[in-house]
């Protein structure tokens, strides 16, 4: 303060030029309110895709997919980027009980790729997709063990074994419902340690060591890279997960995720699923 | 009119009043933060709140919330009261950064609190590891990793309330105890803990609230077991996918815990003099 500058030097002087201000101050005013409110509902709305209105494939395409679909659908999404360069693909995954929750909630998503014909079916049933879904892959169940499986575990019966710390993922994720038809087709009971909120999840804790066991799909173990290693499930007690995938009937951009459906159902879907251990339909 | 402008400036009982463009952008402010609890009160099921109250779930979950995170409250007030008395009454080198490394939980991410704790005291933790070898005690999974979650983002704000309070001790009354032949026990005892009362009891509300709340840590660290782990909030966002009436029944159940520990502690907050 030692400028001489007066503490308010920046504020407009009051008292003969308070009738010049008092309009500038209500205009100010009559904006601020419907700015906010639409500051607070675009918030909830997010960008919409170029390719909305005008049915081109371009813009923002939101891909919602099961958590096990992580990494191929990543690939899928920078391939499909590679023939339509105007489309930038964003993808949210999670456990396909929550995005079909996150769907029914309104959530802004073009395409819905579920781990199994339950969590489609809830979706279907509010009325959220434009056209029937169709299956485009499957996938398998494995055990997933530390590497070297130090506990020597062979099979779901030796799940059993009070020492060994199993994780399942949750009765509502598809691989939990999946694991729990497998463990009662082999007739085998098991306590577990914790219900995980998606598969991933569970193979989490066993590439950390901190649990010895989880009950995940095959292609999960591909994408382990060596973080965890899969004991195979015999068929007779294994199930084949379907992946249902679909175009949502509240599509912000559905000519594009029409274009995406099809190039996941295609020969360069097939393949990049083939590659990160999905099997064909 | 022009010449008066200047004097019109109005007054309220607390001052000059704010520019009105701040009034509107607080009342947006107002209607952000009240918007969703009368949404959950209105969404909440209340006919089937008796049914939801014994389901076995919720059962389970509210005793694990109210179990773990009275357990977290108590250890937070054996550890976290001689932490700030430390912190208080004592200067030694470093101590800014120290403080601050003990209080950051109050403002990092739960989720990264949960995953440090997996770093510590998982099974391939710096303390987990050497535990399991020695006493083959694995932490994680167990209720006990739920209470360790919350005494770890609750115990920053009992030591942060009481250490403010300590602060505000009168210094001349422990130094008249001394005088006087009173020991360090004695005075406190006899002279700082009884003028702590208040900061003490708005610490643990506040401590309590937090871990009763905790979800992020606790999800990592502990997992989710109905009956083991599986806590209220965990309950409240696993419910959502499966029965989100529930939900929003348990986030209400929640919620009233939350107004109950305002109003214990409106002396602190809610006159804000």
């Amino acid at each position: 303060m030692t400028s001489g500058r007066p503490a308010h030097g920046r504020r407009r002087p009051v008292g003969p030029a308070g009738d010049g201000v008092t309009p500038l101050r209500s205009r100010v005013r009559a904006w601020l309110l419907p700015l906010a409110v639409v500051a607070l509902t675009a918030a909830g709305c997010g960008a919409q895709g170029d390719g909305a209105a005008s049915g081109r494939v371009s813009g923002e395409l939101v891909v919602f997919a099961a958590a096990s679909l992580n990494d191929a659908f990543d690939a899928l999404g920078d391939a499909f980027g590679d023939e339509y360069p105007d489309v930038e693909v964003v993808a949210n995954f999670a456990g396909s009980q929550t995005l079909a929750s996150q769907i029914a909630q309104g959530a802004p998503a073009d395409v819905f790729a579920a781990a199994n014909t339950t969590q489609m079916d809830v979706v279907a049933a509010a009325g959220g997709l434009s056209a029937a879904p169709e299956v485009f892959t499957t996938n398998r169940l494995e055990i997933a063990v530390e590497p070297g499986n130090p506990l020597g575990i062979d099979g779901l019966a030796d799940l059993t074994d009070p020492g060994v710390q199993l994780v399942l993922p949750a009765e509502e994720v598809p691989a939990g419902s999946y694991a729990r038809q497998a463990l009662e087709a082999a007739g085998v009971t098991v306590t577990p340690s914790s219900l995980e909120r998606d598969v991933r999840a569970a193979l989490a804790k066993v590439e950390l060591g901190e649990a010895d066991a989880a009950v995940v799909y095959a292609s999960d173990l591909v994408v382990a890279d060596g973080r965890a290693e899969g004991v195979p499930i015999p068929p007779r007690y294994n199930v084949a997960a379907a992946y249902p995938i679909a175009v949502l009937a509240d599509a912000p951009n559905p000519a594009t995720a029409a274009a995406f459906v099809d190039f996941v159902l295609g020969d360069q879907g097939r393949e990049i699923l083939a590659a990160h251990g999905f099997s064909a339909p | 009119m022009s010449e008066t402008a200047a004097h019109t400036t109005s007054r309220t009982a607390a001052g000059v009043a704010p520019p009105r463009v701040a009034v509107a952008l607080g009342i947006v402010a107002l209607a952000l933060l009240i918007l969703p609890l009368l949404g959950l009160t209105l969404r909440a099921p209340w006919t089937r709140a008796g049914e939801l109250v014994t389901d076995p779930v919720v059962r389970q979950a509210l005793q694990l919330s109210i179990m773990s995170s009275l357990a977290a409250l108590a250890i937070s007030v054996v550890l976290g009261v001689p932490l700030a008395l430390v912190f208080a009454r004592f200067d030694f080198p470093g101590k800014p950064f120290v403080r601050a490394l003990a209080i950051l939980p109050m403002v990092m991410p739960p989720v990264v609190g949960g995953v440090g704790l997996l770093a510590a005291f998982g099974r391939r933790g710096l303390v987990g590891r050497p535990l399991e070898g020695l006493t083959g005690i694995t932490i994680p999974f167990t209720p006990a990793a739920v209470v360790i979650s919350a005494t770890f983002v609750a115990m920053p704000f009992l030591i942060v309330t009481v250490e403010s309070g300590l602060r505000m001790v009168d210094r001349r009354l422990e130094d008249a105890a001394a005088t006087l032949g009173a020991d360090r026990w004695t005075i406190l005892r006899r002279v700082v803990l009884p003028s702590l009362w208040p900061s003490l009891a708005a610490g643990m509300a506040l401590c309590w609230a937090r871990a009763l709340g905790e979800f992020g840590a606790t999800i990592t660290f502990a997992g989710n077991m109905p009956g083991r782990t599986q806590t209220m909030p965990l309950a409240v966002y696993l419910e959502l996918e499966r029965n989100p009436e529930a939900a929003y029944l348990l986030s209400f159940a929640l919620l009233a815990v939350s107004v109950a520990v305002l109003v214990a502690l409106r002396e602190r907050f809610l006159t804000a003099t």
